[in-house]
């Protein structure tokens, strides 16, 4: 059997099931959340909450690089990329954000160059190929990404290429998963902690988790059965009333991370404290270039006018990203809002709480 | 002739005159046409008739080029009715400066696409625009078709009962022309399934002459299709997810990019709706052709609820399977 097909396996699934059935204390329900929007699809993808007890609830958190980009962030990205002369190259699912004057996509058609990019590779190859303009890379993303936006910076800068920029929007998680728990708007009983963060960072930056807030944790993939043994892994927790950092995913993750990547990101990043989306500024959250990589730094090369936001109205994007609300408690889900005119940021994305509830719907069949 | 297609060869001159001549040559037995301004051909009571235009970057990609899909495309809107697909118009704009070489590849694809079909170019056109005005080459072609008599099939005609057939595995023409136009390297092979699929239609036809409904899933992918045909027919159309093909480069560049297979194009497949009790002879009977060796029932069609699509995951479990909303677009992470 193929790798990938072990994880979506029926039988290994439905055996986790029964696991997490027994585990579970009718007497007690859990509220779990899924941090990473890539869980949430996957979850919603599968039908896993038709699998799972009643007594385990599983909120949507802030994970979607996408959806907490701040409107004031779209709304520099789209002053940047309308400047005569740049070309803005950026990942597919940024160009139907809204800000508060149209989206990427919408500046693209009035003229803007805007250019999709599978990499942060393909930027510095557009780069190198128009040497005349400035390109300028819409780095959004997390962990993930942050490692390979660090490497065309340092690329750019050994190799000379100075027409290239990166407008770094980027994030990490652990300061913002802080917020929420030290916020308290919701009571969890555990968190599952999204697996590609963790094959860069390791597991040390989600300690304080289980230490400061007895919030059980556990790092998971992304396919069923992954996510159905964290769930298996947290129960166990929880009935030995004993959490901590776990790994449920020890193909991709080793707890020290990646220190290749880290080192390249600390070389080219600073924490800084940012705007996320529904959560306010949030500090040490957001990696800024370092002054040394000033040439290549999109908010550095351009003085960029304060922009008066327009949030839309009616919008409870926020709150679905904090977990208070879900999509279903949005009175523009499905109707004003969806895939195709987007309102707020998190139906944008597959990867968004509201995008996946409207692709695979509410999770409780078809 | 020049090696570069010039304004000239638009002005209606004497190069206008070669180039036709050249294609003309190039399509060799598949044209039917003496230069007149329009073709007189054998009729039939019941036509059927469709047009398409074809724009793809790049023009040639793993398993095919815009000329076989130009041939394909407009036959297989015609089998999709029942028809057999008898004529094709041929009409080319192309951008000033285009390599004579390519072309003629094109052409000559057109040509052993039109062959295999079994379908005549009986008129055509060939317009020049200046550089910049048209990305190298469009193709519209139109097709016309007889429908036997008793033959009645449509998007409106899925019933409940019905079997839902596939032809075989999907996504195989987006992903191949995403990874060729944006030099996505991946091992394993991604190539475009771009087809004729009248044979198959035909040899479908014989064994079960009541078929229902058939489309071929092409842009918006057989999600989108589904939805189309539950919404013209009313119904309710449960599909099993692990019995839909996926060759594995196809899936593997999916997850990477964060598509689904669901919605990628396909240009040399169809689904087709069949009284369940004929599903089983039409399998193999499809399995006997070159593109339905891979078929395979994929699901069933119910009343309730109607204009819903439901897909049962690999766990059991179902849930709705929406139209594609928008473009398909590459995600972060």
């Amino acid at each position: 059997m193929p790798l990938a097909d072990e994880f979506t396996n029926s039988v290994l699934a439905l055996k986790l099931v029964e696991h997490i059935k027994t585990a579970l204390c009718p007497e007690q329900p859990v509220r779990l959340m899924e941090f990473c929007g890539s869980h949430t699809a996957a979850i919603l993808r599968y039908g896993i909450r038709q699998l799972l007890p009643p007594g385990i609830e599983l909120l949507s958190g802030p994970g979607c690089p996408v959806c907490v980009t701040d409107q004031s962030d779209i709304d520099r990205a789209l002053y940047l990329a309308r400047v005569p002369g740049v070309i803005m190259a950026t990942f597919g699912d940024m160009l139907k954000v809204p800000g508060s004057q149209g989206s990427l996509a919408e500046a693209r058609a009035e003229g803007a160059d805007v250019r999709v990019a599978y990499s942060t590779m393909d930027a510095l190859q557009l780069a190198r190929e128009n040497p005349s303009r400035r390109i300028i890379f819409l780095g959004v993303g997390f962990e993930t990404t942050a490692p390979t936006i660090a490497a065309s910076v340092a690329q750019a800068a050994e190799q000379n290429i100075g027409n290239y920029a990166v407008f770094s929007l980027a994030k990490i998680c652990p300061p913002v998963i802080k917020a929420l728990l030290d916020g308290g708007e919701v009571r969890l009983h555990g968190l599952i902690c999204p697996g590609h963060v963790s094959a860069i960072i390791g597991t040390e930056p989600y300690e304080f988790i289980a230490r400061d807030h007895a919030v059980a944790c556990v790092v998971a993939g992304f396919e069923p059965v992954d996510i159905l043994q964290a769930i298996t892994m947290l129960l166990t927790q929880l009935r030995e009333a004993r959490p901590r950092v776990e790994v449920a995913y020890t193909r991709g993750v080793m707890p020290i991370g990646n220190l290749h990547a880290l080192n390249l990101m600390s070389q080219i990043f600073e924490t800084s404290a940012v705007s996320w989306r529904g959560m306010g500024e949030v500090p040490a959250s957001g990696l800024k270039l370092r002054a040394k990589y000033a040439a290549h730094d999109a908010e550095r090369l351009y003085d960029i006018p304060p922009i008066p936001a327009h949030e839309a109205t009616g919008c409870i994007c926020g709150e679905i990203l904090r977990g208070v609300k879900t999509p279903a408690d949005c009175s523009l889900f499905g109707l004003a809002c969806t895939p195709a005119h987007p309102i707020g940021p998190c139906m944008v994305s597959g990867e968004g709480a509201c995008g996946a509830y409207h692709s695979y719907g509410d999770g409780r069949g078809g | 002739m020049e090696d570069r297609i010039l304004m000239a060869h638009g002005a209606g001159g004497r190069l206008s005159h070669e180039l036709v001549v050249h294609l003309i040559n190039c399509l060799s037995t598949a044209c039917r046409n003496n230069l007149d301004d329009a073709s007189v051909v054998p009729g039939a009571e019941r036509l059927a008739f469709t047009t398409d235009s074809f724009v793809v970057t790049p023009l040639f990609f793993p398993g095919g080029d815009v000329g076989r899909l130009a041939v394909c495309g407009t036959v297989n809107d015609l089998a999709m009715s029942g028809a057999t697909a008898l004529y094709l118009s041929l009409s080319l704009i192309i951008e000033e400066g285009l390599p004579l070489v390519e072309l003629t590849r094109v052409a000559t694809s057109i040509r052993e696409a039109a062959l295999e079909a079994r379908v005549y170019i009986v008129t055509g056109d060939t317009k020049v625009v200046p550089h910049g005005a048209a990305d190298k080459l469009f193709i519209n072609t139109a097709g016309l078709g007889t429908v036997p008599e008793g033959i009645n099939i449509s998007g409106a005609f899925a019933r409940p009962g019905d079997a839902i057939i596939l032809s075989g595995s999907i996504g195989d023409h987006g992903t191949a022309v995403m990874a060729q136009r944006e030099g996505l390297r991946f091992s394993g092979d991604l190539s475009s399934d771009c087809a004729p699929l009248n044979n198959l239609v035909a040899a479908m036809m014989t064994v079960c002459p009541n078929i229902h409904t058939l489309r071929d899933p092409t842009r918006g992918g057989l999600a989108t299709t589904l939805n189309e045909i539950a919404h013209q027919s009313n119904v309710n159309i449960v599909i099993e997810e692990s019995a839909v093909p996926i060759n594995p480069p196809v899936q593997a560049m999916c997850s990477l990019l964060g598509l689904d297979p669901f919605y990628v194009a396909n240009e040399g497949k169809l689904v087709a709706f069949v009284p369940e009790e004929k599903a089983g002879e039409v399998v193999a009977a499809m399995r006997h052709e070159r593109y339905g060796a891979q078929a395979e029932i994929i699901g069933a069609v119910n009343a309730q609820p109607a204009t819903r699509v439901t897909l049962r995951t690999p766990l059991g479990t179902t849930r709705v399977l929406p139209m594609l909303a928008g473009d398909l677009l590459p995600r972060i992470c």
